[in-house]
């Protein structure tokens, strides 16, 4: 993992006391609120219905049991005992007290964490494939791209008023778990001719006008990344709308531009760019890399057979994927208890996770943009005692990647730009497929709920999407089927007229109906909805 | 940090962009609005002696690339931030070659000095040739 020097904890120190500085001049009424919005939301603070919002970054996923149990603390002490894991791998507390905030941003930098650039139109927190360093099919790891993104977008002095937010993803490995391709900068690391590069994307993005970024280069060397972001960024900043919020994101001057003419305009000032010697030399990619070294794995001889446990069996097969490393097994903890709230988990839970990865998994865990925990290294053998553990805590339903394994934004019931609930949909979805053979028998299904238009609950890369939208002062739910944010990017459609609250509900099920009676061999929902189209499902909807 | 170079705005008469490329070459101050294009200033560059960029809003962050793209191509003049500048910016267009600054309200000294001095070290190269935290660590 990487660990601060003397220059990383000095610049997140002297954060803390810019903030301080900050809140108390607002709270002396020396700048108007206009002017502190966008200084606080640089910091991740939000003030949404009913308190402040405060959103912490946890740096392309990655954190230590020590971080963990801080943010456990933090959840404790100032907020009301959870917190909220998010789809950009960071988490957020709902119930924050401004006079308050400096003093969570203090403690936070005890443990290498701050909340720089967690909003804001700024280059926010750089995520990654949770699997990092674990994955079986991964090139290199690609947090050390990420660390140097990191570094190079904190307090870029350039880049800190753009048009809008803007989002990077690190990836290396074909298959995309981060949906890198609906971020405003994707890179894919890969290897050519032995030469590790990376192929950039940009424009991507899902909001009103969702869009799946184009290729812009190639291939692309460690040496030359930050200039060539630095181009991409600059004709961003120069020419991207400002005259309206809804048409400020890099997609949208992209897909004006298009991308042929968009990537000559980055290469000419690559050329420029390229000249200053922005890019660090391969001694700090070499130093980043080492502290993404490789834990000191165990070898393990064979394995005797554990006892048949279905309950254990089961969450096995569903929630651990195969490790790099022969004897070690990648762990997904759910946060999706059946009629919880999805991604949140209480002050216990959290320090429960943080134990367990102390114990048994290298002192590392990830967040994913799925809004679950990760513990990337753990033995095959440990296995039996890391369910039984996250079983006591409510931790360990078996539904990754199923249908109650559901992504939903905070919606109306904290968010003030939403139009409708998320949560209570998400729970009444899980609470309808809670028998855990049905959700199995389903398969591979990703569940997604927006409360608005601005989609942070990915509705259009749900494989089933729910957009809430507001009908006359009454919640609306529009279905969407048949996005992707995986290595198969595609967004999904709409099916027709909304549903109400419980008709979305039924209306799930009975698009899950066609597909069961649809399905051929080895389909899963989004391969059957590729193959026959909108027409089935919209016939038993509306029919 | 350095903040002696910090003069908060002379008063130069400066041109339109368009005047001093059309007919008034011999013009020495210039106005940058948010959107022109620097880079039609590069090939007169050695004999302006003031760039005004305009920031109408301080959520405009146009003015941050302008300054970058002047002090790149080597221009040595002052290059002032005009408009909706706010002390907590300051710092950051400093960073990209600001050198004075003419703000439409007032700015608190003491806060400014606060927070020009605040950071010790900085991640990026930019244009006011501080040491980025890469360099500090291989030299």
């Amino acid at each position: 993992m990487y660990k601060y020097d003397q220059y990383d904890q000095s610049i997140v120190d002297a954060r803390v006391e810019e903030f301080r500085d900050q809140v108390k001049r607002r709270l002396a009424g020396q700048i108007t609120e206009d002017q502190f919005k966008p200084l606080r939301l640089m910091n991740g603070l939000y003030l949404q219905l009913h308190a402040y919002m405060l959103r912490v970054a946890v740096p392309y996923g990655t954190l230590d049991g020590r971080q963990m149990r801080m943010l456990g603390h933090i959840a404790r002490k100032y907020d009301r005992g959870y917190g909220h894991f998010t789809t950009r791998q960071n988490i957020q507390y709902n119930w924050i007290k401004l006079s308050e905030a400096p003093d969570i941003l203090a403690e936070l930098a005890t443990v290498e964490m701050h909340a720089i650039q967690t909003s804001g139109n700024c280059i926010r927190n750089i995520s990654s494939d949770q699997f990092a360093g674990a994955a079986a099919d991964e090139v290199a790891d690609p947090r050390v791209w990420a660390e140097l993104l990191r570094q190079w977008s904190t307090f870029h002095p350039e880049f800190s008023y753009l048009p809008r937010k803007f989002k990077i993803a690190v990836i290396a490995a074909d298959e995309d778990r981060a949906a890198m391709r609906l971020h405003d900068i994707g890179i894919q690391l890969v290897q050519r001719d032995g030469v590790l590069g990376g192929r950039i994307f940009v424009g991507g993005g899902m909001g009103r006008t969702p869009m799946i970024a184009p290729e812009i280069k190639d291939f692309i060397t460690a040496d030359d990344l930050l200039s060539y972001v630095e181009a991409c960024l600059r004709v961003y900043n120069r020419y991207g709308r400002r005259d309206n919020i809804y048409k400020a994101r890099i997609k949208i001057l992209i897909h004006e531009l298009g991308a042929d003419e968009y990537r000559r305009q980055v290469e000419e000032e690559f050329v420029a760019v390229k000249a200053l010697g922005l890019d660090p030399p391969k001694a700090e990619f070499d130093r980043i890399t080492k502290m993404f070294a490789p834990p000191t794995f165990a070898t393990f001889g064979p394995q005797a057979d554990t006892a048949p446990n279905p309950a254990f069996d089961a969450w096995r097969a569903q929630n651990t994927v195969a490790h790099k490393q022969p004897g070690y097994a990648i762990v997904t903890i759910s946060l999706k208890p059946t009629g919880g709230i999805p991604g949140d988990a209480t002050a216990d839970q959290i320090d429960l996770m943080a134990d367990l990865a102390e114990r048994f998994s290298f002192n590392e865990l990830r967040v994913t943009h799925a809004q679950n925990i990760v513990l990337p290294h753990v033995a095959v053998s440990d296995l039996h005692d890391v369910w039984t553990a996250l079983d006591a805590a409510g931790l360990a339903p078996a539904n990754i990647d199923l249908i109650s394994d559901i992504i939903a934004c905070p919606g109306l019931d904290y968010c003030s730009l939403a139009n409708a609930r998320s949560i209570p949909v998400a729970q009444k979805i899980a609470t309808r497929f809670a028998d855990p053979e049905r959700q199995r028998d389903l398969g591979e299904l990703k569940l997604k709920i927006s409360g608005c238009i601005n989609a942070c609950g990915h509705h259009h890369a749900g494989h089933i999407g729910i957009l809430g939208v507001d009908k006359k002062g009454t919640e609306n739910y529009q279905l969407l089927l048949g996005g992707s944010g995986a290595e198969d990017a595609s967004l999904a459609r709409i099916t027709g007229p909304g549903f109400s609250e419980d008709g979305i509900v039924d209306a799930v099920e009975t698009v899950t109906n066609v597909y069961l009676d649809k399905r051929e061999a080895g389909e899963r929902f989004l391969d059957t909805y590729r193959r026959l189209g909108m027409d089935p499902f919209k016939e038993a909807l509306y029919g | 940090m350095d903040n002696a170079t910090i003069a908060i705005g002379s008063d130069e008469p400066a041109v339109t962009l368009d005047a001093f490329l059309e007919d008034q070459a011999n013009a020495t101050a210039v106005r940058l609005e948010a959107g022109e294009d620097a880079r039609a200033l590069l090939p007169h560059l050695d004999r302006i002696a003031l760039v005004e960029v305009s920031f109408p809003s301080f959520r405009d962050g146009r003015g941050y690339s302008a300054a970058r793209i002047l002090r790149e191509a080597g221009y040595q003049g002052e290059l002032r931030a005009q408009g909706d500048v706010l002390v907590d910016q300051m710092p950051l267009m400093k960073r990209c070659g600001f050198d004075s600054f003419a703000p439409e309200a007032e700015i608190d000294a003491a806060t400014l000095e606060a927070a020009l001095t605040r950071y010790d070290h900085v991640y990026q190269k930019a244009a006011d040739g501080q040491v980025p935290v890469w360099k500090l660590r291989h030299g």
